[in-house]
């Protein structure tokens, strides 16, 4: 089952621990091969970093995991049941919720609105206002989101605040697998804290499992139990998050910029 | 609103006011008053109106005579009536992020569709209603179906859909006014007769659209399809259910007001409508707060800005300004109420909420 070889150990441990898993997974774009042969898997409770260089199939991998777009090859496992993700929506259904940055939330409505945007509230024909702002409030409080209100407009608050309420929206509705797009691009130090903060939280209810897809290996090293790095379509290092440093991705990533632009110099 | 994410960096000082001394009486109202103004989106239509209101009625030497008669009064309401009702559904449209530049043919359509229906189908007379409204709805989901489906742009497409529609109006009827059949003039005296009809329904709807708008699912997702379409549909909200629907509403409400004036002048007239009073009403939309670009806008500030229409025009009419320079002192007047509401929305958004 190990095509390739990551250069780390635990790879392949019990696979019945395991909300997901995905098994060589390729995807072409016309000439271009965007994902070779991807074996990933992603414990209960876990947070798993997905890191790599610009075009290394991140973001390719993450549209297939939030069935944005099928795979070409390979199959994915949910709690170890093939599944065939057909939408977002039927990704959602099944647990798997997607984060992006800030394409999440509606700017112009409240904090409260949008944790409960198309799963309102209502009594009759009414949106129940003060049971959202009431639910809203109590979960963002037991998430440890620091929000001043829930009534202010999200347009208001700042990159990280928006990045935990869309966070906590999605556990809110029962997503178990979360995958965080970039969480933490653009943000500044205290924000970011305040998102690791956050997703160590959701590391300790235990139910959710989360994949994080970062740039920056210091933060991911900070919060992950384990990391993955992705180049050129394959994962090429699997380790526990304790076993390696920034140091060593840092080294693998440039080294592989190194070699590319040898071999662009060889056919030069 | 246009500006949400540029507006939010703090201003260093406190909008209404020098904070630390306590302010007493006259001053202390004024800052309230002051505080209201910038926190209440409509409350500067509000002042605009009622600032007209004090000028033609109290201070202008002809107003204080003509302007609040009973009958200067009903003029008045049935200026702003078509207005506000049009753009109820003008409001929704731009919330979600569109236009709807067909409803005046809209409202010039649906009464000869009822005038046809009984004159020559011979049509029981409350029916002939029922499907002359119909076809606004009818209208608006062709509307939709361009815009959303074939994915023009709805400035245009509903550019288009008016010309036709005053196409056929222009067609069907030899560009002859027809006078109301009797059958519907019992029930056009409740429709838009009666002296105070029209305002009553404006204000009836407004208040329905108030609550579409504030308090229903409907509303939420209007605001939400236009603030952030790919994060509404994200969220799993049919942006185009949305749109289909408030380009049907919109239409409902062309077609109703159609019928409205027909029976208020017991006359069908295939020049009434048009671009006119749709172009009133979308200033009146965007007067009261409603941004053009989405995502934003209020029913009450629709209406208050119908109200400064009608005002405008009924007032310097009252007062007896001459016909030629009228509209320079109308679109100044809108102009200036405009500059008022944006740089007053600017210190809003400075300020705290």
């Amino acid at each position: 089952m190990t095509a390739q070889a990551p250069a780390g150990q635990p790879a392949a441990e019990d696979a019945a621990g395991d909300v997901l898993r995905t098994e060589h997974i390729g995807k072409r774009f016309g000439a271009v091969t965007a994902l070779r042969n991807v074996n990933l898997r992603l414990a209960r409770g876990e947070i798993l970093g997905l890191i790599g260089d610009n075009g290394a199939g991140k973001s390719t991998l993450l549209k297939i995991l939030c069935g944005f777009q099928p795979p070409d090859t390979g199959r994915i496992l949910l709690n170890g049941q093939e599944v065939t993700l057909k939408s977002v929506d039927h990704a959602r259904s099944l647990g798997i919720d997607v984060v992006y940055q800030d394409l999440a939330l509606i700017n112009q409505l409240s904090v409260y609105h949008n944790m409960f945007l198309n799963r309102e509230q209502v009594r009759g024909p009414l949106l129940n206002n003060r049971a959202m702002r009431k639910l809203a409030r109590e979960h963002l409080d037991e998430m440890g989101v620091n929000i001043p209100s829930v009534d202010v407009p999200v347009a208001k608050l700042s990159g990280g605040q928006r990045q935990a309420i869309a966070v906590a929206r999605s556990v809110y509705t029962d997503a178990k697998i979360l995958l965080l797009d970039e969480p933490l691009a653009a943000m500044g130090a205290k924000e970011a804290a305040m998102i690791l903060d956050l997703v160590r939280d959701l590391k300790e209810r235990g139910d959710v499992s989360v994949i994080i897809i970062a740039h920056n290996y210091g933060q991911v090293l900070e919060v992950c139990d384990r990391v993955n790095l992705l180049q050129h379509g394959e994962i090429t290092l699997d380790k526990y998050a304790r076993d390696t440093s920034v140091q060593e991705l840092t080294n693998l990533v440039v080294a592989e910029y190194r070699e590319a632009l040898k071999q662009r110099h060889r056919t030069a | 609103m246009a500006q949400v994410s540029g507006a939010v960096q703090q201003a260093p000082e406190v909008v209404g006011g020098p904070p630390g001394r306590p302010p007493r009486g006259v001053m202390r109202a004024l800052r309230d008053a002051g505080a209201l103004l910038i926190r209440q989106r409509e409350a500067t239509v509000l002042v605009v109106d009622v600032l007209l209101i004090i000028y033609f009625g109290f201070i202008s030497t002809t107003g204080r005579t003509a302007f609040f008669t009973k009958l200067n009064l009903i003029t008045l309401t049935q200026l702003a009536a078509p207005i506000i009702i049009l753009a109820l559904g003008e409001v929704m449209l731009l919330i979600c992020g569109e236009i709807d530049l067909s409803v005046g043919f809209i409202y010039q359509l649906s009464p000869f569709v009822m005038y046809f229906l009984i004159t020559d189908y011979h049509v029981p007379g409350l029916l002939a209603i029922l499907i002359a409204l119909l076809v606004g709805p009818v209208i608006g989901w062709f509307n939709g179906f361009l815009t959303v489906t074939l994915g023009l742009p709805s400035f245009i497409a509903t550019l288009g859909t008016g010309f036709v529609i005053n196409g056929i109006v222009l067609t069907t009827s030899g560009a002859q006014q027809q006078s109301v059949p009797p059958e519907v003039q019992g029930i056009g005296q409740w429709i838009g007769q009666f002296a105070w009809a029209e305002i009553t329904f404006a204000v009836i709807l407004t208040a329905i659209f108030h609550v579409l708008l504030t308090r229903t699912r409907w509303g939420l997702h209007t605001i939400a399809s236009g603030g952030n379409q790919l994060g509404a549909s994200e969220a799993g909200v049919s942006v185009a259910r949305i749109k289909y629907g408030n380009f049907m509403l919109s239409g409902f409400l062309g077609a109703f007001v159609g019928l409205q004036i027909a029976f208020q002048i017991s006359i069908i007239d295939p020049t009434s409508g048009g671009y006119q009073p749709m172009f009133y009403a979308v200033a009146a939309a965007v007067i009261g707060g409603t941004a053009m670009l989405g995502g934003s806008g209020t029913i009450i500030g629709a209406f208050l800005g119908g109200i400064l229409l009608a005002v405008l025009t009924n007032g310097f009419s009252v007062i007896g300004i001459s016909a030629y320079p009228l509209p320079i002192i109308f679109g100044g007047t809108i102009l200036l109420a405009m500059i008022a509401n944006v740089q007053l929305t600017r210190l809003r958004d400075r300020g705290r909420t």
